[in-house]
């Protein structure tokens, strides 16, 4: 397959995501510009930061004169989470170049990591073509990110309401048939259940806390449930379950 | 504030940033992930993702709310049931997002 095939896949396995991601670009704009920021700014917070939530975090924090340390060491927390998708993918990548390597680091949010992450599981892409499915999955957000960051800056303010449209449904859907497939195990519907009940829980901590929390213990309640799960499986097949 | 300080919240927001996503990338070619590790790690996908749509989908107002007069909870019902049954992943979406916005129209 082609390079360009291989970009195809990574963008089509985003399009839902894309789709839900427009309203939160616009929206990041439209509140840049009405917190009086520069527009600059914000198109070169979304340009080279590009990391959707802690950007809202961070110009919300701007616009109450919060101390430098303070914005980066919040940005810090809300995207540790990434931290763990970057370990989980290192078995996929450790053979390629450090400059891949170092776009696909750039472009590791949560979309691309949800897009891409089950097409090596199920082995629709391979350790050698795989990256060029990433890199299509992240070119395609940050075009859109891009774009909709401009969007929001000039005209957020004519399309009032947007956030209500519904539109980052797209993205719950998305999600939701992405975890599914995985339920095959009673480990991983543990961990799913541990996570999202966490999450309701602590979801009012600051700084996407709670969603980092609820994420290691759905990880931390999956490792135990599948150390025991195995030992019964083995239990079984040497028969001294019955 | 100047554009002295701008410039560094933005380049301090990168480094963190990259950082963080890049630094497991950077020694890729020599991590050894433990086997425990890699153990844990492929529970990522269905943790994460699920921390991060509950509350999205479960809360409004600053409160959780379980009710089944909700675009947003119907809609995730919908497409959690289709998922775990015909395994579909469009087919999920699909009618994950035509509950959603059929009832988020017919309840106004």
């Amino acid at each position: 397959m082609s390079v360009l095939q291989e970009m195809k896949r990574g963008f089509i396995a985003s399009i839902p995501m894309i789709v839900g991601g427009i309203p939160f670009g616009i929206l990041f704009g439209s509140l840049a510009s009405s917190y009086d920021l520069s527009p600059w700014f914000a198109i070169a917070m979304s340009m080279f930061v590009f990391a959707g939530s802690a950007q809202f975090v961070a110009i919300g924090l701007i616009s109450i004169d919060t101390p430098l340390w303070v914005i980066v060491s919040t940005t810090f927390i809300v995207n540790l989470r990434h931290l763990l998708y970057a370990a989980d993918l290192v078995k996929y990548i450790k053979h390629l170049p450090i400059s891949t390597r170092f776009i696909m680091g750039f472009g590791l949010i949560d979309e691309t990591y949800a897009a891409v992450r089950p097409l090596y599981g199920t082995g629709a892409i391979s350790k050698e073509s795989g990256h060029q499915a990433f890199l299509g999955s992240f070119l395609s957000f940050y075009i859109m990110w891009n774009i909709t960051t401009v969007i929001g800056i000039m005209f957020g303010e004519l399309i009032p309401g947007m956030s209500e449209w519904g539109l980052e449904f797209a993205m719950v859907a998305t999600f939701i048939g992405i975890i599914t497939p995985y339920l095959k195990s009673y480990p991983f519907w543990l961990s799913m259940i541990s996570a999202g009940m966490s999450s309701l829980i602590l979801f009012d901590l600051p700084n996407n806390l709670g969603l980092l929390l609820s994420a290691i213990i759905g990880v931390a309640v999956g490792y135990i449930a599948d150390v025991q799960y195995s030992s019964n499986v083995n239990a079984f097949e040497k028969g001294e379950v019955k | 504030m100047n554009t002295m300080n701008y410039v560094l919240i933005l380049l301090g927001m990168f480094v963190v940033t990259f950082g963080i996503r890049f630094v497991l990338f950077a020694k890729a070619n020599k991590v050894v992930m433990p086997a425990f590790l890699d153990r844990g790690l492929k529970f990522v996908p269905v943790a994460v993702l699920t921390a991060i749509i509950t509350p999205m989908v479960f809360v409004s107002n600053n409160s959780v709310h379980v009710s089944l007069d909700s675009p947003w909870v119907l809609g995730a019902l919908f497409a959690f049931i289709t998922g775990i049954w015909l395994q579909k992943q469009l087919l999920t979406i699909i009618v994950g997002v035509f509950v959603f916005f059929t009832v988020k129209i017919v309840s106004g």
